[in-house]
C-alpha cells in the first residue's frame, strides 16, 4: 500500500517535472525541426508539423551562414561581450574590494546604492543615452554599446563581487602584511587569487548579460553589419516582408545553445547576488 | 586621511605611500565605480527628466523647457492610457502565474530524482537563453497559418470544423486578435520570468531548518498545516524578493511585445516600455518619450524602497 502511494507520487513528481520542461524547451525544440526541415515540408498546412516529412536538410544553415550577416552578429556580439567583460572587471573588482573591505556604515549604504541603480531600467536611460551616443558620434558603432553596457553590468557585479569578497577571512591579507607586502600588494597577489570564482562568475554575466540585451543595441545600431546577434537575428532575417523561418530558427538556436550551457552552470550564483541578505 | 569611522588603528595606516594608506585607498578603488554610474546613469536619468519637460525631437534635440505639457499631453493621449493599463495587466496577471507555477516547481526540483542535471538545463532555458531569440520560438510558434497549437487542435477536433468548440476556422490567429494577443505576450512573458522565480524559491525553501518541519511531523502537524505554518511564512521575503524582481524585469522591459507584436493589433498589447521607444525613437518625439518612460518611475521607486526594507530588516536579525 505505502509502496504503491510512493509510485504514484513519483509518479506525479515526473509528471510535474516534464511537463515544466516540455513548457520551457518547446520553442527551442521547434526551432530544431524548422533549422532542418525543407522549405516544402516546413510549408504544407496538412503535414504533421511535428515530424519530418521530407528528409531533413542543410539548406538552412548553408544560407544562414554564408549568404546572411549572422557570422558578422556572432563577431560584433564578441568583441562587445569582451570589451564590456574588460570594462566591469576593471571596475568592479576595485569597488568591491573597498566596500567590503572597508564597509562600515557608508560603504554598506554606498554598495546597496550602487545595486539599486541596476533598478534603474535601460528603457528610462535609452532616450537620453542615444543623444549622448550622437554627441560623441558614436551612432552605428560598436563602441555606443561598449561604452554603455556596463550601466547594467557594473552595479550587479560590484555588488555581487561584495559578497563574494566578505567571504574571504581578513586574517589572511593581515598576514600577507605582516610578511612585508603592502595593502594593495595584499590585495592584488593574495585576495584577487582566492576570489577567482567570484571573479569568473564575473566574467560570465558581463558577457551573458550583454549578449542578451536587446533595447541599446536596437536604438544605437540599425546598420545590418554592425548588429550584435540579439538584434540582428530578429531584424535581418526578413526578405521583403516575409520572415525567411528556417534560416531565422538556425539562428536563434545557434546563438542560444552555448551562452545557455554556460549560463546554467552560473545561475546559481547570479541568483545569489538578488538573495543575498534575503536568505541567511 | 582615516576618517571617524576608522578610529581602529590598522596594521599598517598612517605611514607608507597611497598603497598603505586605507581611507585613500578605498576612496580610490571606489572612485571609477562611482564616476561611471554617475556619468552614464546619474546623468541620462536627469536628462530625461529634462526632455521630459522640454520640446526636443531627435530633429531639434536643443533643450527648451516648456513646463509639463508632455505629461499632459500624455495622459489625454487614448493609446497611452491604454499603453498604461496594459502595463498593469500584463506585469500583475504574468507575475501572478510565475510566483504560483515557480514555487510549485520549486518544490518539485527540491526532490531527489534522475535525470536532473537535464530538467534544470530544460527549465531554465527560457532565461539562459537571450530572451529577443526565445521569443523568435514563440512568434513561429504562433503564426497565423503554420501555429503547431492550431494543427494540434484542429487534429483532436476543437478547430477547424463546423461544429469545433473553437469555431470553424482554420486558425486561432494568436497574434492577430485583441484579447488573445494580449494572453499570448502574458504567456511568452511568464514563461521567460520563470526559471529565475524559480532558482529564488529554490534557495529560500533549501535555506529552511529540516529540524524545525521533522519537530513540526512528530507535534503531529499535517503536511498541509506544515507547508501553512512554516514553509510559507518562512519562505515570505524570498518569494517577495522573486516577485519584486519579476516586477521589475516585466513592467519595464519591451523584447516580448515588440517581437511578438510591436504593440498591436491596434495598440491592445502597447506597453509603456513600447510605447516609449515608438513615440521617442522611432516617431522621434524625445520629450514625449522621456515622459512617458518616467511614468514607470513611481512603481520603481516603490519596489526599490521594498528591496530596501527587505535588506534592512534581515541585516538586524
Amino acid at each position: 500500500m505505502a509502496s504503491l502511494g510512493k509510485i504514484a507520487r513519483r509518479g506525479g513528481l515526473y509528471t510535474l517535472l516534464g511537463g515544466f520542461a516540455f513548457f520551457g524547451a518547446f520553442p527551442f525544440y521547434w526551432m530544431v525541426i524548422a533549422t532542418f526541415k525543407r522549405d516544402h515540408d516546413l510549408f504544407s498546412p496538412l503535414n504533421n508539423p511535428f515530424l519530418f516529412n521530407e528528409p531533413p536538410t542543410l539548406d538552412h544553415l548553408r544560407l544562414l551562414f554564408f549568404e546572411t550577416h549572422f557570422t558578422g552578429y556572432l563577431l560584433n556580439t564578441l568583441l562587445v561581450g569582451l570589451a564590456v567583460v574588460a570594462i566591469t572587471l576593471v571596475t568592479a573588482v576595485p569597488a568591491a574590494y573597498a566596500l567590503a573591505r572597508w564597509a562600515r556604515g557608508w560603504g554598506e549604504t554606498l554598495g546597496i546604492g550602487i545595486f539599486l541603480t541596476y533598478l534603474v531600467p535601460p528603457t528610462i536611460l535609452f532616450i537620453p543615452l542615444s543623444r549622448f551616443a550622437s554627441f560623441f558620434g558614436l551612432q552605428e558603432s560598436l563602441w555606443s554599446l561598449i561604452l554603455v553596457y556596463p550601466t547594467f553590468t557594473i552595479p550587479f557585479c560590484t555588488w555581487l563581487l561584495m559578497g563574494f569578497f566578505k567571504t574571504i577571512p581578513k586574517d589572511i591579507e593581515e598576514q600577507a602584511m605582516i610578511d612585508g607586502l603592502s595593502r594593495f600588494g595584499a590585495m592584488t597577489r593574495v585576495v584577487l587569487p582566492l576570489g577567482i570564482s567570484g571573479i569568473l562568475t564575473v566574467v560570465v554575466f558581463a558577457f551573458t548579460l550583454s549578449m542578451h540585451e536587446f533595447i541599446y543595441a536596437l536604438t544605437f545600431i540599425s546598420v545590418s553589419a554592425k548588429k550584435t546577434v540579439s538584434i540582428g537575428v530578429p531584424t535581418e532575417l526578413v526578405r521583403g516582408d516575409v520572415f525567411q523561418w528556417g534560416p531565422l530558427m538556425a539562428g536563434a538556436l545557434v546563438a542560444s545553445i552555448p551562452v545557455a550551457v554556460v549560463y546554467t552552470f552560473f545561475l546559481d550564483r547570479f541568483v545569489a547576488g538578488f538573495t543575498m541578505g534575503a536568505v541567511k | 586621511m582615516s576618517g571617524p569611522a576608522h578610529a581602529a588603528p590598522s596594521p599598517a595606516g598612517g605611514y607608507g605611500g597611497i598603497a598603505d594608506r586605507e581611507g585613500a585607498l578605498a576612496k580610490l578603488l571606489i572612485a571609477p565605480a562611482v564616476v561611471y554610474i554617475a556619468a552614464m546613469i546619474g546623468a541620462p536619468f536627469v536628462l530625461a527628466i529634462l526632455y521630459s519637460l522640454s520640446d526636443a525631437t531627435t530633429g531639434d534635440p536643443a533643450l527648451r523647457l516648456v513646463g509639463f505639457r508632455n505629461y499632459r499631453e500624455a495622459l489625454t493621449d487614448p493609446v497611452f492610457r491604454l499603453a498604461l493599463r496594459n502595463t498593469f495587466v500584463f506585469t500583475l496577471v504574468s507575475q501572478t502565474i510565475v510566483v504560483v507555477l515557480s514555487r510549485l516547481l520549486a518544490t518539485a526540483l527540491l526532490k531527489q530524482f534522475r535525470g536532473k542535471w537535464l530538467v534544470r538545463f530544460l527549465i531554465l532555458l527560457p532565461w539562459t537563453a537571450p530572451i529577443s531569440l526565445g521569443t523568435i520560438g514563440w512568434l513561429w510558434m504562433f503564426d497565423s497559418i503554420f501555429s503547431p497549437i492550431d494543427w494540434v487542435l484542429r487534429y483532436v477536433g476543437l478547430l477547424g470544423t463546423k461544429h469545433a468548440l473553437l469555431g470553424f476556422q482554420t486558425n486561432l490567429y494568436w497574434l492577430g486578435v485583441p484579447g488573445l494577443s494580449m494572453a499570448s505576450v502574458i504567456m511568452v512573458q511568464a514563461w521567460r520570468i520563470l526559471p529565475l522565480a524559480t532558482v529564488i524559491q529554490l534557495a529560500g525553501l533549501s535555506s529552511i531548518p529540516k529540524d524545525l518541519l521533522e519537530a513540526a511531523e512528530v507535534d503531529g502537524a499535517t503536511p498541509w498545516r506544515r507547508t501553512l505554518m512554516i514553509t510559507i511564512p518562512l519562505t515570505l521575503p524570498i518569494t517577495s524578493i522573486a516577485f519584486l524582481f519579476g516586477v521589475v524585469f516585466t513592467f519595464t522591459d519591451l523584447v516580448v511585445v515588440y517581437v511578438l507584436t510591436r504593440g498591436g493589433p491596434v495598440h491592445t498589447t502597447q506597453v509603456l516600455s513600447s510605447w516609449t521607444f515608438f513615440k521617442g525613437i522611432e516617431a522621434g518625439d524625445l520629450a514625449q518619450g522621456a515622459a512617458i518612460s518616467l511614468f514607470m518611475f513611481p512603481v520603481l521607486a516603490a519596489v526599490a524602497i521594498f528591496i530596501l526594507r527587505m535588506a534592512r530588516r534581515t541585516e538586524v536579525v
